[in-house]
């Protein structure tokens, strides 16, 4: 995303730079033309006004008020942000969803790229498979699945008829603190199929050059992919590694429906996005939610700036 | 050059010149030589194995759907011995509305969705790819910026602002940021589209004396139904499985929708039902799987250039 952003920095610096230079022209087309694009573009500013930059700075103001939605909402500086301190529930759900981004989003990352490079060369059957692996990620966010992932994971469940054929004993996987938030991460592995083929689409894009290359200079298969592949395909990893960490902070349904709601047992699944719904709209503790909201965006602004940042050392940028 | 071209390399130059020139092939001696059919054979071996093991659940959740509930529990093959169909008549009239009307109201705020992003995105996109006004280049930047805003800081006061509007059990406040193209991504997506589209068609357009909305209707439209395509589809998969603002909005059961009337049917119901309930998971995965089966060409080439989910 990167990329593409400063991509378009420079084409629309261009842009606004031929703008300039036609204006002194005098410019009856250019004035037209400004107001043919707001005309287009009137849903768009009336969404970003009303939709979501309007409730973003009101969101801003009220966590710092207190608000319950019946009374006005009263104004209490930082005194959200101070109780955030201090609370356990909040601790823990912060716990939580961290194991739980920077558990499944490596894995499903890895599998998915283990995978497109499985089905890269020339294989056979290469869309049916592609068919299979994408669509749980299709599937995934569903009510449907989450509720199959109840019976699957339950002390009755297809898991433990599986480990049984192994004579392992059984396990309430989803009843027990300890293993509960694992089969959340199991769902979230469950759909690499994504990442897997914006992987296969930039596999597609490394010159068969330079594997040829490597191939006659007498490199291993694991020598091309570690010192040629792999680099080369640093910067989908990077636009994969952000979109699925941001994807991951947000999770919510699945949690919802596996812990009925609560975050249980014992909390284990309480993502921060499921205390945040429970303080906002069970508690109606608007002004703590809002709180927990902007922290959440700043969580995430500084995850994606962290990668940004990282992603100098490690990315590699072909030109 | 391919592995055949070399080897083709390789026999010429043997023929040529003295026979102690390396060929490449002595460059792959030192691994063991196997039959060329092993390895693809371990390979759609392992990738059988996997994709069996993945899809094993969904398998197994639609062979359980006609099975009576106790058996469910007890039999985690696929062998169907009986069909329950029970389960589905069941599940349908379980809660207080026949599930039909739940479908109905998922398909009602799908497709008002699809038409929202439809509209909205593809004129913003026009503006973004094609034309030139003060400020493009922020507003482009923030457009992009709100792809990644995580929903919940604008969630509370737009909850505010639609409840009290009167809008809470209606489908307006899930359908209306639609209409006001805040799906960035897909505004993002068209743009990247449109730029695809060479500009002399335009110039085109423009010196037989088209303005800028019948260039957009009539010239960018219809050469952008691939992305438009993609939208439809992402909005129809992201729309029929979201739960998060649909929890908020819906509270009435004859306002329900799919993935909250299956959320009040596994409350309502004790662990007896699990085949009803099967049934209905079945009913609502299978819009979305007829979605892929027909619709997987964009579906693929939409994440493939953007990165969906």
């Amino acid at each position: 995303m990167a990329g593409l952003a400063s991509d378009y920095d420079m084409s629309a610096l261009g842009e606004l730079r031929t703008l300039g230079q036609k204006k002194i022209a005098g410019g009856s087309k250019e004035k037209k033309e400004n107001k043919a694009a707001y005309l287009f573009l009137l849903p768009w500013f009336l969404g970003l006004s009303v939709i979501t930059g309007g409730p973003m700075l009101a969101s801003l103001y009220l966590s710092l008020t207190k608000y319950n939605l019946l009374q006005p909402p009263e104004f209490i500086g930082l005194g959200n942000f101070a109780r955030m301190l201090t609370d356990e529930r909040l601790h823990n759900s912060l716990g939580v969803t961290f194991t739980y981004v920077f558990v499944s989003v490596p894995i499903q990352l890895a599998m998915g790229l283990a995978l497109a490079v499985l089905l890269n060369r020339g294989l056979r059957g290469l869309s049916f498979y592609r068919s299979v692996f994408y669509l749980p990620s299709l599937l995934g966010s569903s009510v449907a699945i989450a509720v199959l992932w109840k019976q699957v994971f339950g002390t009755n469940g297809l898991m433990n008829d599986f480990l049984g054929l192994f004579g392992i004993a059984g396990h309430g996987w989803i009843s027990d603190p300890a293993t509960a938030l694992s089969t959340l991460i199991t769902l979230n592995v469950w759909t690499f199929g994504a990442p897997m083929i914006i992987f296969l689409a930039g596999l597609r894009q490394v010159p068969a050059m330079y594997l040829e290359a490597a191939k006659v200079d007498g490199a291993s298969r694991w020598q091309t992919f570690v010192k040629i592949t792999l680099p080369l395909l640093s910067p989908i990893i990077f636009f994969n590694l952000v979109l699925q960490i941001i994807h991951a902070f947000q999770s919510f349904t699945q949690a919802f429906i596996i812990s009925g709601g609560n975050g249980g047992p014992a909390d284990s699944t309480l993502f921060y996005t499921l205390y945040l719904y429970n303080r906002g709209f069970a508690n109606f503790d608007m002004g703590y939610a809002s709180a927990m909201a902007w922290f959440l965006l700043v969580i995430i602004g500084v995850f994606t700036a962290i990668n940004f940042w990282a992603s100098k050392y490690w990315v590699f940028y072909d030109d | 050059m391919t592995d055949t071209q070399i080897r083709v390399l390789g026999t010429s130059d043997n023929e040529r010149t003295a026979s102690d020139l390396p060929t490449p092939r002595r460059s792959r001696s030192r691994y063991p030589r196997r039959p060329s059919w092993v390895r693809p054979f371990l390979k759609h071996l392992l990738l059988l194995g996997t994709g069996l093991l993945m899809l094993y659940p969904v398998l197994w959740l639609v062979v359980s759907s006609l099975r009576p509930t106790d058996e469910i529990f007890r039999n985690p093959g696929l062998v169907i011995g009986s069909f329950e169909i029970s389960n589905y008549t069941d599940g349908w009239t379980t809660l207080s509305h026949p599930f039909s009307m739940f479908l109905l109201n998922s398909t009602l705020v799908v497709l008002g969705c699809i038409v929202g992003n439809l509209v909205s995105c593809s004129m913003a996109a026009y503006a973004f790819a094609r034309l030139k006004f003060s400020g493009k280049k922020w507003w482009f930047v923030i457009m992009l910026t709100t792809i990644m805003l995580p929903i919940h800081v604008i969630i509370v006061p737009q909850y505010i602002l639609f409840s009290q509007l009167g809008w809470v059990n209606t489908f307006i406040p899930l359908i209306l940021p639609k209409v006001l193209a805040t799906d960035a991504f897909f505004v993002f997506l068209m743009v990247q589209f449109i730029r695809g589209i060479p500009r002399e068609l335009d110039e085109a357009a423009r010196l037989d004396g088209c303005g800028h909305p019948r260039i957009f209707a009539q010239v960018i439209l219809p050469l952008m139904t691939p992305a438009l395509a993609t939208t439809a589809i992402f909005t129809f998969i992201w729309t029929w499985n979201d739960f998060f603002s649909q929890l908020l909005y819906l509270t009435k059961p004859e306002m329900y929708t799919v993935p909250l009337a299956l959320r009040a049917f596994m409350d309502a119901t004790s662990s007896t039902s699990w085949g009803p309930l099967f049934a209905m998971s079945v009913v609502s995965l299978i819009p979305i799987f007829l979605i892929f089966l027909f619709g997987q060409r964009f579906l693929i080439a939409g994440i493939s250039t953007t990165g969906g989910k």
